[in-house]
């Protein structure tokens, strides 16, 4: 070996020695994190299985900021959001298909994840592989107990839709009155009733109720079968009951039809809208 | 060197090392975490380069079309601002630049020579901010101050997004990347030799066409895409001047990019898509006491890069794969003005090549990746046939990984090394001999 050849090798010893000591730290470090619990469990959505294993690797990149390393809502980023995260360790969840009080379905779950709750900070997850979102469900339900106590409910049906009528949203204001919905969503659907500003979710953080007129989108999906379902089924962890036990299905129907005619001027495209606004 | 120097530079590494390690871990990333509260592995598979859900956030105007969009949404502090810096130390090497025999003494003659040099270093400042002006009315602008203190305005646009309620009709006008789901401003890489695309840059040797894929260009977009961002589209009208601001052009480029997604079972989101960019320069100018006058080129002559790439993921691995054909005008290739063909050299041609590249990464999770990319250019036919087929041709290894010890939503750290090595077929100065250069780099990449 030459002179120049072995001064050019001790040149790049450092250069190797740096290159694989803080490879090998970053590496460790970054190992660490990767040791924390893994879960086992499984899920099914149609003809997908979630592995809670999987979905704990997708939950740390997605889903922690906001709900935390232990799914109890508490994420870094919690405190600046509101409505504040859902908070998985009590299984308590607003958007399902199953009675008030009871587990959701695994496809009610996949459901809020891929549309998201709209008027919060949670998004819609579709950009994510279907597998990916049972993966994370699989993961959720591993933060609760419950899930692996009890059963999810018998998800309620939804009869077919009534034509909407100008009776029928006559009749749904008059229930608006009746039923006292106006007391938190206001008189006009505006989510300015006079109890909305004593309104608390189930960990006492205050929530607002939802503004009718801001569009056909509601927290848990669009249209009038999920406004159905969310009058029977409440949104439970906060102030929204069920009246599954106080309305009919026609009642429900027109309360839903009288809802749905609040937002009716906001059912348009963005130059529509923007056409309205200034009129 | 001696042994006590080694052992010494050895324990300075290792108490740089045990400083690392006492940093505790976090996530996110600055600009639309604060507004979200989102961290940064959520729209980034290792920032700053995207993952679908990213994309997806992108391709809605920088909107997660919550209904909370609009920056009315926002306390009045909030400031959609994103800084980003990287102090580095590099070496770089490059074995055939020509130097004097004696140095300070041009007269004593030249011989090709292996220069080296290293040091700390700044990459400069780029500021980033963008966001919604208003519910589906995005926009950006991204000073950049480079390291000498140079301003440079890099983008610079206005979006109208889902028009007519669709989200197959987003409008951008100004200047901007083309889009592409391989960015380069998203590149991983960041040393002189490997922190670049070849094949977006790269220009036969005596073409005059100027033009990069890479390059920010001046017009107008149309972008459409669907729900999940897995089919997307988008169709461009270009100045042709690429992207110089403050000049007229006398005609327009198109450029258009379609790409579809599709899940895998097991292995995840893959992607294939197809681009092509098809435009003219002028061959010469008007001109005043010799100087050419913007504006007024002339004996336009065409250009295009065409070609198909894939984003592949198994697991924690995901490849990025390019190709790439270049085609100019036999004036273009040949640096002739188009009213004088009798400058052209016997047997000349348009000018032709092949690019690509295979870029790996494998995300060990959210806070270490490790990366690797190959990339060649290859000259299919010169402009001029006296001139050997493959002068020029380009190829690039390039090796690294990003650790992320910092990731919170406010700011992000990434520890950064890389090694990068170009090798260029027949360009040595003097011996026409091939050229290799290497690039070395560690740093802290951070952005707050």
């Amino acid at each position: 070996m030459t002179k120049s050849k072995m001064t050019s090798r001790m040149r790049t010893r450092p250069g190797i020695a740096v290159f694989l000591l803080f490879g090998c730290c970053a590496f460790g470090f970054a190992q660490e994190q990767e040791k924390e619990n893994q879960g086992s469990k499984e899920t099914r959505v149609g003809d997908l299985t979630g592995h809670a294993a999987s979905g704990k690797a997708l939950y740390r990149r997605y889903c922690i900021s906001c709900h935390g390393a232990h799914g109890d809502g508490a994420g870094e980023s919690a405190p600046q959001l509101d409505p504040k995260p859902r908070d998985f360790t009590k299984a308590t969840f607003k958007c399902r298909s199953t009675p008030s009080g009871t587990l959701p379905t695994d496809t009610d779950l996949y459901e809020t994840i891929s549309r998201g709750i709209f008027n919060s900070n949670m998004p819609p997850w579709r950009p994510l592989t279907r597998e990916q979102r049972v993966d994370l469900i699989a993961f959720v339900k591993t933060f609760s107990s419950r899930f692996q106590e009890e059963k999810p409910g018998v998800p309620l049906s939804t009869p077919p839709e009534p034509a909407t009528s100008a009776a029928s949203v006559q009749r749904g204001a008059q229930l608006f009155q009746d039923m006292n919905c106006w007391s938190c969503h206001g008189k006009e659907g505006r989510g300015n009733g006079p109890s909305a500003v004593t309104l608390t979710d189930n960990k006492g953080n205050p929530i607002h109720p939802f503004d009718f007129t801001t569009g056909t989108r509601m927290k848990c999906g669009e249209g009038g079968p999920t406004i159905f379902r969310d009058l029977m089924t409440g949104l439970d962890g906060t102030p929204m009951p069920s009246f599954a036990d106080a309305l009919n299905t026609d009642q429900a129907w027109d309360l839903v039809h009288f809802i749905e005619s609040l937002s009716a001027a906001s059912n348009k495209g963005f130059f529509a809208r923007l056409a309205a606004k200034n009129e | 060197m001696n042994m006590t120097s080694l052992k010494f530079g050895a324990t300075r590494i290792a108490a740089l090392g045990l400083l690392l390690a006492a940093i505790q871990p976090a996530y996110g990333i600055p600009a639309f975490a604060r507004k979200y509260g989102l961290r940064c592995s959520d729209c980034h598979e290792a920032w700053p380069k995207l993952n679908n859900f990213g994309q997806t956030f992108k391709d809605n105007g920088y909107q997660l079309m919550t209904g909370r969009d609009a920056p009315i949404f926002q306390q009045a502090a909030y400031f959609p601002m994103m800084f980003r810096s990287m102090p580095f130390w590099h070496r770089e090497s490059d074995n055939r630049v020509p130097t004097d025999i004696v140095p300070g003494n041009p007269s004593s003659g030249q011989m090709e020579s292996t220069v080296t040099t290293s040091g700390f270093d700044i990459t400069g400042v780029d500021i980033w901010t963008a966001g919604t002006l208003y519910k589906n009315i995005s926009f950006a602008v991204e000073p950049d101050i480079d390291s000498s203190g140079k301003a440079h305005l890099i983008t610079y646009f206005v979006r109208f997004d889902n028009l007519l309620g669709s989200r197959w009709l987003n409008l951008k006008v100004g200047k901007f990347e083309l889009d592409t789901l391989i960015s380069e401003d998203r590149e991983l890489f960041l040393s002189n030799q490997g922190g670049f695309y070849q094949s977006y840059h790269f220009t036969p040797i005596g073409d005059r066409t100027s033009f990069g894929l890479g390059d920010h260009q001046l017009g107008a977009e149309l972008l459409g895409h669907s729900i999940d961002g897995h089919t997307r589209y988008s169709l461009s009208i270009l100045n042709s001047n690429d992207g110089q601001v403050g000049s007229a052009v006398n005609s327009y480029d198109v450029y258009g990019d379609f790409t579809q997604g599709f899940e895998v079972p097991k292995l995840g989101l893959q992607r294939v898509g197809a681009y092509a960019y098809v435009g003219e320069r002028p061959t010469f100018f008007q001109t005043s006491n010799g100087a050419p006058i913007t504006g007024t080129g002339m004996g336009n002559r065409s250009f295009s890069r065409t070609g198909v790439y894939g984003l592949w993921y198994a697991g924690k691995f995901d490849l990025s794969t390019f190709y790439l054909h270049g085609a100019d005008n036999v004036f273009l290739g040949n640096g002739v003005q188009a009213n004088q063909p009798f400058a052209l050299p016997p047997g000349a041609a348009g000018p032709t090549w092949n690019g690509g590249f295979a870029e790996l990464h494998y995300t060990y999770n959210p806070q270490l990746i490790l990366l690797s990319k190959f990339e060649t250019v290859q000259m299919s036919r010169q402009a001029n046939p006296a001139i050997r087929r493959n002068l020029g041709d380009v190829r690039v290894w390039t090796v690294g990984y990003r650790w992320y010890p910092i990731m919170s939503p406010r700011a992000g750290l990434a520890w950064h090394q890389e090694y990068a090595r170009t090798l260029t077929t027949g360009t040595a100065p003097l011996t026409g001999r091939d050229d290799t250069s290497s690039s070395y780099l560690m740093g802290f990449d951070f952005d707050f």
